[in-house]
């Protein structure tokens, strides 16, 4: 649904009197100083209030800046981000700012104005971004979008603590603490072994783990974890194809073992499948943002009271968690760019993003590592006390996605096409041999790296 | 007072057909050769490739799977839609014609909704985890079962909704078809003591006949090329086995951005369906005029 913030010409005037004052009295200089246009294509926020709270934040920048602002919130769902990304870049019209998940930035960077000096005045200000990030939208040399003041997020476990400790014997309140009183030699024990007796435990107890090995972000994003946790890629940094490897069989055969404790329904789920899972309250674990959480809290209060976000189990290879990012991008054919600008460097401002947080009530997870410090988000979150205090990556967990190390732009297909959940599925559901699975993504990568 | 040229019939009726000519060029016509422009691109659409995508795509083990299923649905789905449409189509034109307008109407009811918002309806059905069927059948200590997770069951499911989307239009062709038959042929041939299927097979099979091959043509065209049933449903899974042309085109094309494979993908089925159609019409017309 467009909205639309429309200033005053009293407004106008004021505002921009006020900002000629402002310019002459401060080293900062708004490019934004007339009226002019903005549209904006967002990302429509899966917690109810985030989008009127950003839509508050743009209308008084807009306000204030004598522009004219419009926003539509753009579902992710059906991928409708990406479809309408798609129309806008072929047509040359539509948006000025867009929000990009973090396949699309690569996907799109030919029709993305480099930000570099937009993203360089933010990290230079306020410290370092996430590997991930970085890697997706810093693309030949050049920043191809802005750090998005929401919609990034990861992937934590998350686990009824009570199932936990009565079918698995782990206590997730004292393993992962809600202070910052964790034990990091107890936690090195937390590590895919470990997943799979407390998964045997759930399973035994009818409350499985569920985790989608269909093609669907979600299925994407653990499988990203799991497989990177044990080494295994489908495309090194240099673009080989590398599927064909022992780390690789490794995840495979864990896999048939841990998809033995899943309900047999995994192979059809959606993005929204392992939120009702857990909010059902027939789930013991999933792999999810604490949306599914914030929903049991409205629709289920019994089941969230019970609920934990904690770190993701180790392997060989290290601990990961998948990790999106979302970026606004300026499209080439934006006529306001300098205002593009200007708009990027201020949603990224600490303020507005402590702000969002509270929005959405600590699902988005900044890509900055500094705007954990301005907000207390995560640890006044409740019931339980304490349920999202490790949502905020604390202990030893790298960020990464589906398709990685591989460059971005293959990345990003291996991501978009799924390979990882259906590699997944061949061999737990599908009946194939572990050699003719990998056959199968070695053909499928062919696709991805051709040029 | 028209000037000359436009009191020339000839003329009249050229100028006339203009826009259809202006709908048929930029609706059909351009898109039609901007596909077969893309398919000859490379994935970033800056050289031209010739028929690689294709020798390309021969390569690729999913995309034979996708024809073979695409195959499948289409087959399937179309003997389905024609028995039950031509079933449907006799027993409504076996009632009094005065009760007849409210069956046909309660029939076409599947044909006129929107197929997306329908098969939204039948997803909560086939649910994965909470489909309503299966919370009735385990009340009736039948197993569940996994509608949309299995591969026999998901094409099952989406053959299931693609017929019961299509089957009216074969209703509506076939009665069209049936009540244009003279009733004198029938008379005729219960004088000569002819029973019920030997009427069926002897007159009213071979007077519907052109109807029911271009009604199968047509549905071939449009299940081979069906997108949203498909895409509500199964999003091609699991394990891409429910994926049809269509929606194959869009994963690879749209949400891979490899828009010049996506073209040849869905240009792939046009020399097939006009081998199918040319044979079809042709013996139509054949039909029609051994008739005449």
């Amino acid at each position: 649904m467009g909205t639309k913030a429309t200033a005053s010409r009293r407004t106008f005037i004021k505002t921009a009197g006020a900002t000629a004052v402002g310019a002459l009295a401060a080293p900062y200089v708004k490019t934004a100083y007339s009226a002019g246009k903005l549209k904006l294509g967002l990302w429509d926020h899966w917690v109810p209030g985030a989008n009127e709270a950003l839509e508050q934040i743009l209308t008084r920048w807009g306000e204030d800046n004598g522009v004219e602002v419009t926003i539509d919130f753009i579902t992710s769902i059906g991928n409708k981000l990406l479809l309408t990304a798609q129309a806008e870049s072929r047509a040359g019209s539509g948006h000025d700012i867009y929000s990009h998940a973090f396949a699309m930035v690569p996907l799109f960077k030919h029709r993305l104005v480099a930000v570099d000096d937009v993203v360089e005045d933010i990290l230079s200000s306020q410290g370092p971004i996430a590997e991930i990030s970085r890697f997706s939208a810093y693309l030949d040399g050049a920043w191809r979008g802005s750090p998005s003041p929401t919609g990034t997020l990861s992937y934590p476990t998350v686990a009824r603590r009570d199932l936990f400790l009565e079918h698995a014997g782990i206590d997730l309140t004292e393993l992962f603490p809600a202070s910052d009183s964790r034990d990091p030699a107890k936690i090195e024990g937390w590590d895919w072994e470990a997943f799979l007796q407390a998964a045997a435990g759930l399973h035994a107890a009818g409350r499985s783990f569920g985790a989608p090995l269909a093609t669907t972000p979600d299925g994407s994003a653990w499988l990203a974890h799991l497989f990177a946790s044990y080494g295994a890629a489908m495309v090194d940094e240099q673009g080989e194809v590398v599927v064909n490897s022992d780390a690789v069989r490794e995840v495979l055969e864990y896999l048939i073992r841990i998809a033995e404790f899943m309900p047999n329904s995994v192979y059809a789920w959606d993005d929204a499948s392992n939120n009702r899972w857990i909010i059902s309250g027939e789930g013991g674990a999933i792999f999810n943002p604490p949306s599914a959480w914030a929903v049991a809290k409205r629709d289920n209060p019994d089941v969230a009271k019970h609920i934990w976000h904690f770190d993701v189990p180790r392997g060989p290879a290290g601990r990961f968690r998948a990790f999106t990012s979302f970026f606004w991008g300026i499209w080439d054919f934006s006529e306001n760019q300098s205002a593009a600008r200007d708009l990027l460097r201020y949603v990224a401002e600490p303020e507005v993003v402590t702000q969002m947080l509270r929005a959405s009530q600590g699902f988005d997870l900044p890509m900055i590592r500094s705007h954990y410090n301005h907000s207390q988000v995560w640890a006044e979150a409740e019931p339980p006390a304490g349920v999202l205090y490790n949502y905020a990556m604390l202990g030893d967990e790298r960020t990464v996605f589906a398709g990685y190390p591989a460059p971005p732009e293959i990345g990003a297909r291996i991501a978009t096409q799924q390979i990882l959940p259906t590699l997944a599925a061949l061999v737990t559901q599908g009946g194939e041999t572990i050699n003719d699975a990998i056959g199968w993504a070695e053909n499928e990568l062919e696709g991805v790296l051709r040029g | 007072m028209l000037p000359p040229l436009l009191r020339r019939k000839p003329a009249v009726a050229v100028l006339m057909c203009v826009p259809l000519f202006g709908l048929i060029l930029g609706l059909v016509a351009y898109p039609f050769f901007h596909a077969l422009f893309l398919a000859t691109l490379n994935k970033a659409e800056t050289a031209f490739v010739g028929l690689d995508n294709f020798s390309f795509l021969f390569g690729r083990q999913t995309f034979w799977m996708v024809v073979r299923q695409s195959l499948l649905f289409a087959l399937v789905a179309v003997v389905f839609k024609a028995l039950i449409g031509l079933a449907a189509a006799h027993a409504i034109n076996t009632i009094p014609t005065k009760g007849q307008r409210k069956w046909r109407g309660m029939m076409l009811i599947p044909w006129v909704i929107p197929p997306a918002l329908s098969t939204l309806g039948w997803w909560w059905l086939f649910e994965p985890t909470y489909s309503a069927i299966n919370w009735g059948l385990t009340k009736l200590a039948v197993p569940a079962v996994p509608w949309l997770s299995d591969t026999f069951w998901a094409r099952f499911s989406i053959i299931l909704v693609n017929v019961w989307v299509g089957a009216p239009f074969f209703l509506i062709m076939y009665l069209a078809a049936l009540k244009s038959i003279p009733g004198e042929l029938y008379e005729a041939a219960e004088m000569d003591g002819a029973g019920p299927w030997q009427k069926f097979f002897y007159i009213t099979l071979p007077m519907i006949r052109n109807i029911i091959a271009i009604t199968t043509l047509f549905s071939i065209i449009v299940t081979l090329a069906n997108f949203d049933i498909v895409r509500v449903l199964t999003q091609g899974g699991p394990l891409n086995t429910t994926h049809l042309f269509a929606t194959y085109a869009f994963r690879v094309g749209i949400e891979s951005g490899d828009i010049p494979l996506g073209a040849a993908v869905s240009l792939f089925m046009f020399p097939m369906l006009a081998i199918l159609a040319f044979i079809i019409l042709r013996n139509v017309r054949r039909r029609a005029a051994s008739l005449a």
